[in-house]
């Protein structure tokens, strides 16, 4: 097997005194689907944010392609092409959709901003009828849209979604899994993908990782995850959304 | 048909019952808050004792302003109102038809600007013109270009910064001691000025690269008292609260505004007159507003601006897009500042002399008030609120007719922070997001089109 495109080996991140994570070991192949599920609170977002360096991991590392990422500022890691989705979305509220996108661009310097927004634009057509209006006018799931899109503008190796499903209509839920299925097999765009919906993202995913408090305890394919009986006692019934 | 005559004539007398009942109402309650403050006056007398003198008289006109004010608010202005809105809400939705007015709003600005000048002179001649140009034009477009160079740091990246005034202190200062100690001239000392102003905002960006909001507005705050404190206790260097004086004036090429042989009055064969050198700084402030004008709109193009406003909106999403946010911060305080360099020389210029008391905070309150009422971020906006702040302040100064009517103890002058509070007041309840209050997008693939802001929450974060 070829060496990983993210390898998350042994990473602990504290909050002050808190440990968040206690040495979690993740590895994204390139051309993969993979998701990171688990409960409130069991460090999801907190690994999310440690790969983009903010907070930094106390201890273990992070390789993208080979190449340590573990203390470098996080504008520098976006640059290394690893676009992310923030939790929350996190759009520019008062800028034009055509503008939040072209943030998204701005590490091309807009070199092939109008071919990239067309692209976006036939992956999301909401997004194209709405160009012109602020984002903060945004329903919810315009704006994951519009926060995915911008993220691509990128032009990215490694796409990071942090709970592109929260607070969504399920509708809207399925359109936007629908989506990262078409990047990830019309582009061959690695996805890593942190959710709490765990069997949209499970169904959605080559493999997956389960994480409970700061810890991975089970991982597979997705399909082997959605089979197995813990999970689906801990995360799925009931619960099948 | 007569039965609806009848229900209108009723809904009339209505009107005006309750009209008349809360004219009544906002009387007593005048009466109740003025009858201690206005109806009655402690002086002393000449021996001295403490008197008590009555002005029932005042006490009466306070009541009957309120209550009349308070019918025609009732009985006319509110059912006008109410029958505006509901007309406005029953028309269709038209697209405002853009007036020749409006659309060429600056340029027809820029070119009344230019003319200012030379008109004021034909009408009021080279002495009467001398008032208008100083006190209106100048003054006004003083702040105009300091609260467009706040506009960068706090309607663009959306830090909010109350120490803005260090930076124009540090302008004028610069200017006034390099000139006095080394006898430099303005041109040379302009941009140094500005650049010293620069150092100082990245001196300041620094320790609050990790702060926002109310924290770095109180870090700011004491950088501005920082600057203004020096400038009073390093006396050896900056003559403390005395000021430097008899600074050298600004030339045109060399050409200077004195009554010498080779001055301009000379020159030009004209009778001297400093009114010249007055409207040679105005087109020198002009300019230099100009400038501050135009280097904002490119910036705002270039991938620089774009961050500063992405900064303003979301810090975080910032970062995850590639943009170094510290050195985002850094250029914003550093360009800003320049503004107010060049600014504070051109003050140090016109004035002669500079003492730390035209530094105080008022003055950053004044230029981020501007801001703030013109809407954050658009540059005609501003403007016209330093117009009607700063030219409205000065229109108090003209109105000595109001001693005939309040007696010659009566000071308009004194009166201008109450008005300017009101002001204030006035424009946050009638328009919250400031005169222009739309956000002019930058990024277009086809055609223009207007975005209202009015729905959209400020950025946040």
């Amino acid at each position: 097997m070829t060496a990983p495109l993210l390898n998350v080996k042994g990473v602990e991140t504290y909050y002050g005194n808190i440990r968040a994570l206690s040495g979690v070991d993740v590895e994204v192949h390139r051309g993969e689907i993979v998701s990171l599920i688990g409960a409130n609170g069991a460090g999801k977002s907190t690994l999310m944010m440690t790969i983009c360096g903010k907070p930094q991991a106390r201890t273990g590392s992070i390789f993208f392609e080979g190449q340590d990422i573990t203390r470098m500022p996080t504008h520098q890691i976006a640059r290394l092409r690893i676009a992310q989705s923030p939790e929350g979305r996190r759009i520019f509220p008062r800028m034009t959709v055509l503008e939040n996108l072209q943030m998204g661009a701005s590490l091309d310097d807009l070199k092939h901003f109008k071919e990239d927004v067309e692209k976006v634009f036939a992956l999301f057509p909401r997004l194209k009828e709405r160009q012109a209006q602020r984002g903060g006018t945004l329903s919810g799931g315009e704006q994951q849209m519009l926060s995915i899109g911008r993220a691509l503008m990128a032009r990215p190796k490694l796409l990071l979604l942090d709970e592109p499903s929260l607070g969504l209509a399920p509708l809207i839920v399925k359109g936007i899994f629908e989506a990262i299925k078409k990047l990830n097999k019309q582009e061959g765009l690695t996805v890593f993908l942190v959710e709490q919906n765990a069997f949209g993202a499970l169904k959605l995913s080559d493999r997956a990782y389960v994480l409970v408090n700061g810890r991975v305890t089970m991982s597979g394919t997705g399909k082997d995850l959605l089979a197995n009986p813990e999970v689906r006692a801990a995360y799925l019934e009931g619960g099948r959304h | 048909m007569a039965n609806v005559a009848s229900t209108t004539a009723s809904a009339g007398t209505e009107l005006t019952a309750r009209a008349l009942r809360e004219a009544v109402f906002s009387g007593l309650i005048t009466l109740g808050l003025f009858v201690l403050f206005v109806g009655l006056e402690t002086t002393q007398n000449i021996r001295n004792e403490l008197v008590l003198n009555q002005r029932w008289g005042l006490l009466v006109i306070f009541v009957v302003v309120a209550m009349v004010g308070r019918f025609l608010m009732v009985a006319y202005a509110q059912p006008w109102l109410a029958q505006r809105k509901a007309a406005k809400a029953a028309a269709p939705d038209v697209a405002k038809e853009e007036t020749f007015f409006s659309r060429n709003f600056s340029k027809i600005a820029i070119i009344a600007l230019v003319l200012y000048p030379p008109v004021i002179v034909a009408l009021l001649g080279v002495q009467g013109s001398l008032k208008w140009v100083d006190n209106f034009g100048i003054q006004i477009l003083i702040y105009v270009m300091l609260a467009w160079g706040l506009n960068i740091v706090v309607g663009l990246a959306g830090l909010l910064d109350l120490g803005y005034v260090a930076f124009y202190a540090v302008g004028a200062y610069s200017y006034a001691l390099l000139s006095s100690y080394f006898g430099l001239s303005f041109w040379v000392l302009l941009p140094v000025a500005g650049l010293l102003a620069a150092c100082w905002g990245v001196i300041l960006g620094f320790p609050v690269l990790r702060l926002r909001g109310d924290y770095l507005a109180i870090v700011t705050l004491a950088f501005g008292e920082i600057i203004r404190l020096v400038l009073i206790n390093w006396t050896e260097v900056t003559k403390g609260t005395f000021g430097v004086s008899g600074i050298a004036k600004a030339t045109l090429f060399g050409l200077k505004f004195d009554a010498t042989k080779t001055g301009f009055a000379a020159m030009m064969g004209l009778p001297m007159s400093s009114a010249y050198y007055k409207i040679f700084l105005f087109y020198l402030i002009l300019a230099l507003a100009l400038l501050t004008a135009f280097v904002t709109i490119r910036l705002r193009r270039m991938p620089i601006g774009r961050a500063w406003e992405a900064l303003r909106e979301d810090e975080i999403a910032c970062r995850s897009l590639g943009i170094n946010t510290t050195t985002t911060k850094l250029t914003a305080f550093a360009t800003g500042a320049m503004f107010g360099g060049f600014a504070g020389s051109f003050f140090a210029v016109r004035q002669g002399f500079v003492s730390p008391e035209s530094f105080v905070f008022l003055e950053s309150a004044v230029i981020l008030a501007i801001v703030v009422l013109g809407g954050m971020g658009s540059l005609t906006g501003i403007a016209i609120a330093a117009v009607v702040m700063i030219g409205g302040t000065e229109i108090l100064r003209e109105l000595a007719f109001l001693k005939v009517v309040f007696g010659p103890n009566f000071t308009p002058e004194l009166y201008r922070m109450l008005i300017f509070g009101l002001a204030m007041v006035v424009v946050m309840v009638w328009k919250p997001r400031g005169f222009v209050g739309s956000r002019e997008p930058t990024a277009f693939l086809r055609e223009r089109r207007a975005v209202s802001g009015s729905f959209t929450k400020e950025g946040h974060g």
